[in-house]
């Protein structure tokens, strides 16, 4: 009996890692290993001809003493993330209650709110470029002659509107989901108890969707920190470096440079982590503090 | 629905179905207006790429006019490079997709069901992956699909072991990184625990052993799941942009997003072609999601509320 059941878990032991087998290998490749190795990388010169060489904290020292990184790139990020964020999150909630509220419209209205998220980033950014050309269509409906993506004032803000426009239709989906969850019993009561809609949606619809906020905040926060794409395609960091993030600077100096500073650039991308880790806890605390939370 | 509340006077009665009504009114009216702004983009495009290329800013906007099929013969013709880049975009796709959906299967499968030595550990590690930024392992995940880490190999004795795939400028060095990840693990780990076990005993029962049972019962009655995954997984792939730019460097092996991107910097005035181009990146997708809409509303439902 006893050699039975210990056979059976030395096959299971065996099946259990052949069945993880195949995520393991690229999760120890691409995870684990990549991740050590972008550490190692951090603390030393490296510009692909060479092998890296040790220089400790030089990498962050310079990093940190960077003029493009200090002005630029550390402050846009973060302008980047307060303004996307906030909007992003409100603006799918409200969508997301009202359309709680008409049901007859809503498998429509989930449908077309969907679609600016299915496009792919690259194209939106395109259409984006062309809509907002000096001729192009912004323009001739608004009657503006804005040079919106030449003009440092007004570039980064319309890498913004076009990200709030894409992401809040799945945001919408996830909240609407949240929303759907909430017994309706509550809000019976609190309308018998004479409670109007505002009150309700601040009261009620919002405190019970704390968790479902808190997830929405953190893939909003971790996302718009790692935003590419679409200054890649739609301004290259500029005019005059006034869309240059972190993400598309460690992309510079990784890949783009004449002088090649993987070794630096990774500096920056443990740089970028660690400020995304603490953001996402601070923001944990924020949002698990204030009140007591819905149970879940 | 909201009116269900019962008052006694007929007075206050009537000036909550008035507001009721009101705010009904109200939330319909922002509902179309942001439903009208979702669509506009992709309007503009469809209209401008039945347009003349020199009418590319010329009004009117609102109808393809005067008509024109150039745009789109260009790329299905003149152009060779765009059915090139339209196959690369499918191939690596589909390609990711199948391995992913089920190396994601089988590990959810493991992680729910199978006592294996270390289970927590993996699991935990896994979890605290998903927190992690994509851009840390940027780098070194570029240098181990092309040069490798170490230049020459790891030296073992005589032996030198290779540290990297080689794989700069080829489909499969796309394909490599993605071909199982901690969401999709992750994602069906919750299910398959969520999942009643009594089939798969009676199965094992039966004798069929851990493969047998999960690829002729397990796969089968998860189909939704997988195919949740599988349009997520799609979906990614195939509007996919940071990665395919790094590993993909000569034009015959682009995606269609880098292809795109590409022709822009080469052709700038031909920006009805681009727009033409764009439908032809977005509509696979706009049908997909059409098809199997409730898939996708489902998976991201699941994303927010389990995670929550």
């Amino acid at each position: 009996m006893r050699t039975r059941t210990d056979r059976r878990k030395w096959a299971d032991a065996l099946n259990g890692y052949l069945f993880i087998s195949p995520w393991l290998i690229i999760f120890i490749i691409f995870s684990l290993i990549s991740l050590g190795y972008a550490v190692y990388l951090s603390f030393t010169e490296y510009n692909l001809l060479r092998p890296p060489r040790w220089w400790g904290l030089e990498g962050y020292q310079r990093v940190l003493e960077d003029e493009l990184f200090i002005s630029k790139a550390l402050p846009n990020t973060f302008k980047y993330v307060l303004i996307v964020v906030p909007i992003q999150t409100f603006l799918s909630l409200v969508l997301a209650f009202a359309m709680d509220q008409n049901l007859r419209f809503q498998r429509f209205f989930r449908t077309i709110f969907y679609l600016p998220s299915v496009t792919s980033s690259v194209v939106i950014s395109l259409i984006f470029i062309w809509i907002f050309a000096p001729q192009g269509i912004f323009n001739q409906i608004t009657g503006l002659t804005v040079n919106w993506l030449d003009d440092p004032r007004t570039a980064f803000y319309v890498i913004m509107g076009m990200n709030i426009f894409t992401t809040s239709g799945t945001l919408m989906l996830i909240f609407l989901a949240g929303l759907q969850d909430i017994p309706l019993a509550v809000y019976e009561a609190a309308e018998i108890d004479g409670a109007n809609g505002l009150q309700k949606f601040f009261y009620i619809t919002v405190p019970m969707l704390r968790p479902v906020i808190f997830f929405v905040v953190t893939v909003g926060v971790i996302g718009c920190f790692q935003v590419f794409d679409q200054i890649f395609v739609m301004t290259n960091g500029g005019p005059l470096d006034s869309t240059t993030t972190i993400t598309y600077l460690i992309y510079k100096w990784a890949f783009r440079d004449t002088r090649i500073q993987m070794g630096q650039a990774s500096a920056l991308a443990v740089i970028l982590t660690l400020i995304i880790l603490a953001v996402t806890l601070l923001q944990r605390r924020v949002i698990e503090g204030s009140g007591s939370g819905a149970e879940r | 629905m909201a009116v269900t509340t019962s008052s006694p006077q007929a007075q206050v009665y009537a000036r909550t179905v008035f507001f009721d009504r009101l705010r009904k009114y109200l939330f319909f009216a922002m509902l179309a207006f942001w439903a009208a702004l979702s669509v506009a983009p992709l309007y503009f495009t469809l209209v401008f790429s039945f347009k003349p290329v020199a009418d590319i800013y010329t009004p009117p906007i609102w109808a393809p006019i005067p008509f024109t099929l150039d745009n789109y013969a260009t790329i299905l013709g003149t152009f060779q490079l765009f059915p090139r880049w339209v196959w690369n975009s499918v191939f690596i796709s589909v390609i990711v997709t199948i391995f992913r959906v089920l190396f994601c299967a089988m590990a959810g499968y493991a992680f729910a069901r199978i006592e294996f030595p270390l289970k927590s550990f993996w699991f935990n590690l896994l979890l605290i992956s998903m927190m992690m930024p994509g851009v840390v392992t940027l780098i070194p995940s570029f240098l181990i699909i092309g040069p490798g880490l170490i230049r020459g190999g790891l030296a073992l004795g005589d032996l030198r072991i290779p540290t990297g795939f080689g794989l700069i400028d080829n489909p499969w060095g796309v394909i490599l990184p993605g071909v199982a990840d901690a969401f999709g693990v992750f994602m069906m780990t919750q299910f398959y625990k969520s999942f009643p076990k009594e089939l798969e005993e009676a199965a094992m029962m039966d004798g069929s052993g851990r493969w047998g049972t999960f690829f002729r019962i397990v796969l089968p009655i998860s189909q939704t799941q997988l195919i949740t995954l599988a349009l997520l997984t799609f979906q990614g792939a195939w509007n996919n942009f940071m990665w395919p730019l790094l590993v993909l460097r000569s034009p015959e092996q682009f995606t269609l997003p880098i292809g795109l991107q590409w022709f822009r910097g080469e052709y700038y005035t031909l920006y009805s072609v681009i727009l033409a181009g764009s439908i032809f990146n977005t509509l696979p997708i706009l049908i997909i999601f059409f098809v199997f809409q409730q898939y996708f509303v489902r998976s991201i439902a699941a994303t927010g509320s389990k995670e929550g």
